[in-house]
C-alpha cells in the first residue's frame, strides 16, 4: 500500500525549474532513500511534502488524503514528521525541554516524564538533559532533533541529511536507529549523501537530477547504472 | 483542587529566573515592604512610586511578546493610547457613579485587545516577522500620535468628550469604588497605590504561571526556531497571536493606570520617545526573564527622573548610553546577568557546603 504519492508535482522559483513533474511513490514500511547532486532538488521537494513551499501544480496524496491544500502543522497531525538538515533544535532550551515541548501536546504528567526517560534512553542523550542544546556536538543536535521528530509517533519520518557532520561511527549508530524505528513500522524518506548510510538502510533509492527523477531502484543497481554514475556518482569519486 | 495546586507548581519553571525557599522569602520581603511603605512616607512621593509600578505594566508586555515570543513590538505605546483615550471618553461621557470607573478600566483594556486582534491577525497570519513586525508596529503608534495631535478643533469630540489634539485629554474622573456611605475615590496617593501594586503582584504571578505552562514552552520554542515550532504540528501563528493580544491588554493596563493617576492622557505618550523607552527598561532589565524586567524598569526609571530632575536634557541621552552599554556588555540584559551570577555563586556555596 502506497503511503505517500506524489503526483505530477512542479515547482518554479522565477525562470528556474526546480521540481519538474516529480511522480513518486512511497509504500508503507519502507525506507526510501533520496540522492542526487546538489541543487537536484531534494530539500525543494521534502518543503514541498512539508507545505513550506506550494507547487505551482500536480498532487500530494498522504495515506490516499489529498494534502496539497494544508497547512504544515496540519500536515504535521496527519502524520508527517521532519528532521531538517541544519539542526533544527531549541538552541536556547535545555534537551528535557526540547523534548517535551515535542511531546506536551499529546501526554502529560507522569506519562510526560516516562516517555521522555524513554527517548533520552533511545538517543543516548540520558546524561545531558540538563545541558542547553545548544552546546551539544554536533552528532548530538542531530539525534536530539530526530528524537523529536520521532516523539510525535509520525506514519512517515522525513529525514534531510541525517548524518551530515558525523564520523562514520555516528553515521553507522544514526543508520541503526533509523532501522529500529522502521522495524517499529515507521517509513523513513531521506535524503542523504553518505553512500554507506543509504546502503545500510535503504529498501529503495531515488535518484533526483535536475527536479526530475533520474533513476530508481535497490541501491546496487542505482550504482550500476553508469548514467547515475556520470551525472552523481562519478562526480562525487572524481 | 489538584488543578489549583499545580497552578502553584508552574510558579517555578525552566522560563523564570528564581527559585526555592531562597527566593520566596525574599519576594515575600519585599511585598511586605511595599505594603508597609505608604506607612512612612508622604502622599506625594508614594504618588510617584505607583507613577513607576504604572509603566511596569508595558514593560511586562513588551518581556512577554519581545523577550519571550521573540517578535519585537516597537507599538506597545499604541495599546497604552488606546485604553488611556477609551478610559478618558468612557468616564468623561458617563461619569463615575455606580463604579463605573472600574467597568471604564477593564472596558478600556478590551478595546486595546480587541485593536491588538485587528492588527495582530494581519501581522502573524501574514507571516510578518522580524524587523518588518517592528516597523509595522511602530508605524502604527505614530499614525495613532499624529492623528491624535490634530484633533484640538471642537468638531473632534466623542459624545461630551473633546480630543483636545496636542494637550490631551484631561479631567476624567479617578477610579471610584461604590460603597455603602461614601464611595472611595483612589486618587494617586495612597488608595491608588494598594489598587496598582495588588495588580502588579496578580500579573507578575499570572505571568510567571502562564510561562511556565505547556503554553509558555511553546511560545519559547517559537523564538528559539519556528520553523522546529510549525514543525511540531503547532499552528504558530494562534500563539503569536495569542501573546500579542495579552501584551496589548497589559500594555492597555499600564494605559489606563497611567491616565488614573494623572488624570491626563496625550498623544505624545504614543510617540517616538515613548514607543522606545520601554524598549530600553526592558533591554536593560532583561528581557527574557519576568523578575529581571520588572527590576531593571523600576530602577532605570528612577534614575531617569533623577536625571531628569537634576540633568535635564541629558537624561534621554543617558537612556541611549545605557542601552548601547547593554548590548556590548550584557546583551541578555544587565539585571538578567546580575542574578545568574547570583544563582551561580549561591548554588557553588551550596555545593561547597554539601
Amino acid at each position: 500500500m502506497s503511503l505517500l504519492e506524489l503526483r505530477k508535482l512542479n515547482k518554479h522559483f522565477g525562470g528556474l525549474h526546480v521540481t519538474n513533474s516529480v511522480d513518486l511513490t512511497l509504500q508503507t514500511g519502507e525506507i526510501h532513500c533520496l540522492i542526487g547532486p546538489n541543487g537536484a532538488g531534494k530539500s525543494t521537494l521534502f518543503r514541498l511534502i512539508l507545505g513550506e513551499h506550494h507547487p505551482g501544480s500536480g498532487d500530494i496524496l498522504f495515506a490516499g488524503e489529498n494534502i496539497t491544500a494544508l497547512k504544515s502543522f496540519a500536515r504535521i497531525h496527519r502524520g508527517l514528521s521532519v528532521k531538517f538538515q541544519v539542526p533544527g533544535v531549541f538552541k536556547g532550551l535545555s534537551v528535557r525541554q526540547n523534548l517535551e515541548i515535542a511531546l506536551q501536546s499529546r501526554q502529560r504528567g507522569a506519562e510526560l516524564n516516562a516517555e521522555i526517560a524513554r527517548l533520552l534512553a533511545f538517543l543516548g542523550l540520558e546524561s545531558e538533559q540538563a545541558q542547553i542544546a545548544g552546546n551539544l556536538s554536533h552528532g548530538q543536535k542531530q539525534w536530539l532533533e530526530i528524537g523529536m521528530a520521532v516523539s510525535l509517533k509520525p506514519r512517515l519520518l522525513l529525514l534531510d541529511e541525517p548524518t551530515a557532520g558525523m564520523s562514520p561511527e555516528e553515521t553507522h549508530m544514526t543508520g541503526e536507529m533509523v532501522q529500529r524505528l522502521n522495524a517499529d513500522g515507521m517509513t523513513v524518506l531521506a535524503i542523504e549523501h553518505d553512500m554507506a548510510f543509504v546502503r545500510q538502510v535503504a529498501h529503495r533509492v531515488t535518484v533526483l537530477h535536475l527536479g526530475q527523477v533520474f533513476a530508481q531502484g535497490s541501491i546496487d543497481e542505482i550504482v550500476a547504472d553508469e548514467r547515475v554514475a556520470a551525472i552523481y556518482l562519478g562526480q562525487a569519486h572524481a | 483542587m489538584n488543578g489549583f495546586l499545580s497552578l502553584f507548581r508552574r510558579l517555578e519553571g525552566p522560563q523564570t529566573v528564581g527559585r526555592g525557599p531562597a527566593f520566596w522569602g525574599l519576594f515575600a520581603l519585599v511585598l511586605a515592604v511595599a505594603l508597609a511603605y505608604p506607612l512612612f512616607s508622604d502622599g506625594y512621593t508614594v504618588g510617584n512610586t505607583v507613577y513607576f509600578f504604572v509603566w511596569v505594566f508595558i514593560a511586562l508586555s513588551l518581556c512577554l511578546i519581545w523577550g519571550y515570543g521573540g517578535s519585537l513590538s516597537f507599538g506597545q505605546t499604541a495599546f497604552f493610547g488606546i485604553a488611556g483615550y477609551g478610559y478618558g471618553i468612557l468616564t468623561i461621557n458617563f461619569g463615575s457613579a455606580y463604579g463605573f470607573t472600574l467597568v471604564a478600566l477593564v472596558a478600556a483594556v478590551a478595546i486595546a485587545a480587541l485593536f491588538a486582534v485587528l492588527l495582530g491577525y494581519f501581522m502573524f497570519f501574514g507571516r510578518i516577522a522580524g524587523v518588518f513586525l517592528g516597523i509595522v508596529t511602530l508605524a502604527v503608534t505614530l499614525m495613532l500620535e499624529r492623528f491624535m495631535a490634530q484633533t484640538a478643533g471642537p468638531e473632534w469630540h466623542i459624545g461630551a468628550a473633546r480630543l483636545n489634539g496636542f494637550n490631551g485629554m484631561s479631567a476624567m474622573p479617578p477610579l471610584t469604588i461604590p460603597w455603602p456611605g461614601e464611595p472611595i475615590v483612589l486618587f494617586a496617593d495612597v488608595g491608588l497605590y494598594y489598587l496598582v501594586l495588588g495588580l502588579l503582584v496578580f500579573v507578575y504571578l499570572a505571568l510567571r504561571i502562564l510561562m511556565n505552562s505547556s503554553f509558555g514552552n511553546i511560545i519559547v520554542a517559537i523564538r528559539e526556531n519556528p520553523e522546529r515550532a510549525e514543525m511540531l504540528g503547532y499552528d504558530i501563528r494562534k500563539y503569536q497571536l495569542i501573546t500579542f493580544v495579552i501584551g496589548a491588554a497589559l500594555a492597555g493596563l499600564s494605559g489606563v493606570l497611567y491616565t488614573v493617576w494623572g488624570q491626563y492622557i496625550t498623544p505624545s505618550s504614543m510617540g517616538m520617545t515613548a514607543a522606545a523607552l520601554p524598549l530600553i527598561w526592558v533591554a536593560v532589565g532583561g528581557r527574557s526573564d519576568l523578575t529581571s524586567t520588572v527590576i531593571g524598569t523600576l530602577v532605570v526609571l528612577a534614575a531617569f527622573q533623577a536625571l531628569t530632575i537634576y540633568g535635564s536634557q541629558y537624561a534621554l541621552v543617558f537612556m541611549g548610553v545605557l542601552l548601547v552599554l547593554t548590548v556590548l556588555i550584557a546583551p541578555n540584559g544587565l539585571v538578567l546577568g546580575v542574578m545568574n551570577w547570583l544563582g551561580r555563586l549561591a548554588s557553588r556555596l551550596t555545593q561547597r557546603a554539601g
